[in-house]
């Protein structure tokens, strides 16, 4: 099984996740899943869709329990900890949702001083001014009397992301923050995470498969396979090491080529024609549409 | 069938512990928040419940009065509408309204919240969805469903009044005296306690269903109107064995 952890470190791991399983009904999701995350890093995980990278976010945040496997958090086995020690846990972390989770029935400056407001003793004015600081650091300065329902996509996710920056918490977790983002607040997105790890020290695990996000703020990146290797780490490594791995699906998903592997070990299969029903003469294949091994 | 049984009385549990035991523990109840759900729950059903406690004083009084004028007894015109009004109706119709205007809102509410991830977000910022949804609106729902009651028996009798007045020309002292004289102290408490069980049994299962719903804006559709179905036989049901066991 790869592993993300570098041979030779002096750095603490903050989470540890070690042979993680997890099925719905007959289907394994996750299977085997290992790594280590270590302080200050941009920790990514990307992979093709269903190949279960939100699933296995959830699982690191403690809203999903797995089938079997360990998973620690600044040293706390998650798994197993009562509702209390969960609770004193989730203060010391940040989540930023793909959709932004911005509670609707609050406006945009409530929900960043929402954290804030549960888990501080600042008076109100100090909260005001963290909550401006946090906006005007995502770009929303004048936005934050609005509604979520008042604002655009792009906005709703820089304003989930002010929120879970609102307490600097020293592990940020992150479902495709930059998908739905133009180019340049993308960047911006971007570079807040990499602000986040090179000058607060924070530790970011960032859900994605935005290439050009992996590779300009990952600095350990695993990648999840599909098909046969369903839920199994297939690649692990710097971004270098990324780039130049052998496997073919890393190279597929790499170079966003329509046409290659799969991610199943035991042959080649023609991903567009499993995934969208098209043979190599660009025809419509219904029998490819029903099977995932024509 | 099985898996709705257990998500209820797990929150159930989940609900008592908020309640009772919690507050000890230094996680009291959100007051802020429960305030703004008696407003929502209570305050804005206020005019519906009126119109539709009016119109049953009204059309109670009209229907006893055609019948026991035959028999010349249209002195029991404004006892039949208050006992009638405090042991039964006023409980019962004021629990399906609030069904009705609040019970499937707040499916509707929390399923939304469920389906774009708001709920995990409260659990995720360790602020319990349990303390800042569901404790309020269980509070509002068991305070102001009663008050609701109490309200709607005012207003029915006003409506009996109405007809006792100008049509079967008595006189207020006299439709006062006579409503007050066929109710027992004990009717209006066991019509308070059948509403006290109705407003449990439409938070909780309004609760439970929303925070249970899976499938996106279909399936929050879906759980709200299971939510009024379930809400609305689980009440029903309740009313016949509170009825039962108090009144036989």
């Amino acid at each position: 099984m790869p592993d993300a952890t570098p041979e030779l470190t002096v750095r603490e791991p903050i989470i540890e996740v070690d042979s993680l399983v997890r099925h719905f009904g007959s289907q394994t999701v996750l299977n085997g899943v290992s790594f280590k995350v270590y302080a200050g890093d941009t920790f990514v995980i990307m992979g093709g869709s269903g190949c279960g990278k939100s699933t296995l976010l959830r699982h690191l945040i403690g809203t999903e329990k797995p089938s079997s496997g360990s998973i620690k958090i600044f040293g706390q086995e998650i798994t197993t900890m009562n509702a209390d020690a969960r609770q004193k846990l989730r203060g010391r972390y940040g989540m930023l949702f793909q959709s932004g989770a911005l509670l609707q029935s609050l406006s945009v400056a409530e929900n960043v001083a929402l954290p804030l407001n549960e888990h501080t003793q600042l008076d109100a004015g100090l909260i005001d001014t963290v909550v401006k600081m946090k906006l005007e650091q995502v770009g929303l300065t004048g936005h934050g009397h609005k509604k979520p329902s008042e604002i655009s996509g792009g906005m709703k996710k820089r304003a989930a992301l002010a929120r879970a920056l609102a307490l600097d918490p020293p592990l940020v977790f992150s479902d495709e923050p930059t998908a739905g983002l133009d180019p340049i607040m993308t960047a911006v997105v971007d570079e807040l995470t990499q602000r986040l790890t090179q000058k607060i020290g924070a530790t970011v695990v960032v859900v994605t498969h935005d290439m050009n996000s992996v590779f300009r703020i990952g600095t350990r990146i695993i990648m999840l396979g599909t098909g046969a290797n369903q839920g199994k780490i297939i690649a692990s490594g710097t971004p270098a090491e990324i780039r130049a791995h052998p496997h073919p699906a890393v190279q597929q998903f790499i170079n966003g080529d329509p046409q290659g592997h799969d991610g199943d070990d035991s042959g080649e299969v023609l991903y567009r024609e499993t995934l969208l029903g098209i043979n190599d003469t660009g025809q419509y294949s219904r029998s490819a549409i029903h099977s995932s091994k024509p | 069938m099985s898996t709705a049984f257990r998500q209820y009385f797990e929150l159930c549990g989940s609900l008592l512990y908020w309640l009772f035991v919690a507050p000890f523990r230094g996680k009291g109840w959100r007051l802020g928040h429960t305030f703004a759900q008696i407003i929502r729950i209570g305050v804005h059903a206020v005019p519906m419940s009126a119109l539709t406690a009016l119109t049953i004083g009204v059309v109670l009084a009209m229907q006893s009065a055609a019948q026991l004028a035959k028999l010349g007894a249209t002195a029991f015109v404004p006892g039949l509408v208050s006992s009638s009004l405090i042991r039964e109706l006023a409980p019962l119709v004021t629990a399906v309204i609030v069904i009705g205007r609040s019970g499937s809102s707040v499916t509707a509410e929390l399923g939304t919240m469920k389906v774009s991830e708001e709920i995990e977000a409260l659990e995720v910022m360790a602020i319990p969805p349990m303390s800042w949804l569901i404790v309020p609106r269980f509070l509002a729902m068991v305070l102001m469903l009663p008050l609701l009651t109490v309200f709607s028996i005012y207003v029915g009798l006003a409506g009996g009044w109405l007809i006792g007045h100008f049509s079967l020309h008595m006189s207020t002292a006299f439709f006062v005296n006579h409503a007050l004289q066929y109710v027992e102290l004990r009717d209006i408490g066991i019509g308070l306690l059948k509403s006290g069980v109705f407003g449990v049994l439409i938070v909780t299962i309004a609760c439970s269903i929303g925070l249970n719903v899976s499938g996106g804006a279909e399936g929050v559709g879906l759980a709200t109107t299971r939510s009024v179905v379930v809400s609305l036989l689980s009440v029903f049901i309740a009313n016949a064995l509170l009825t039962a066991l108090f009144f036989f």
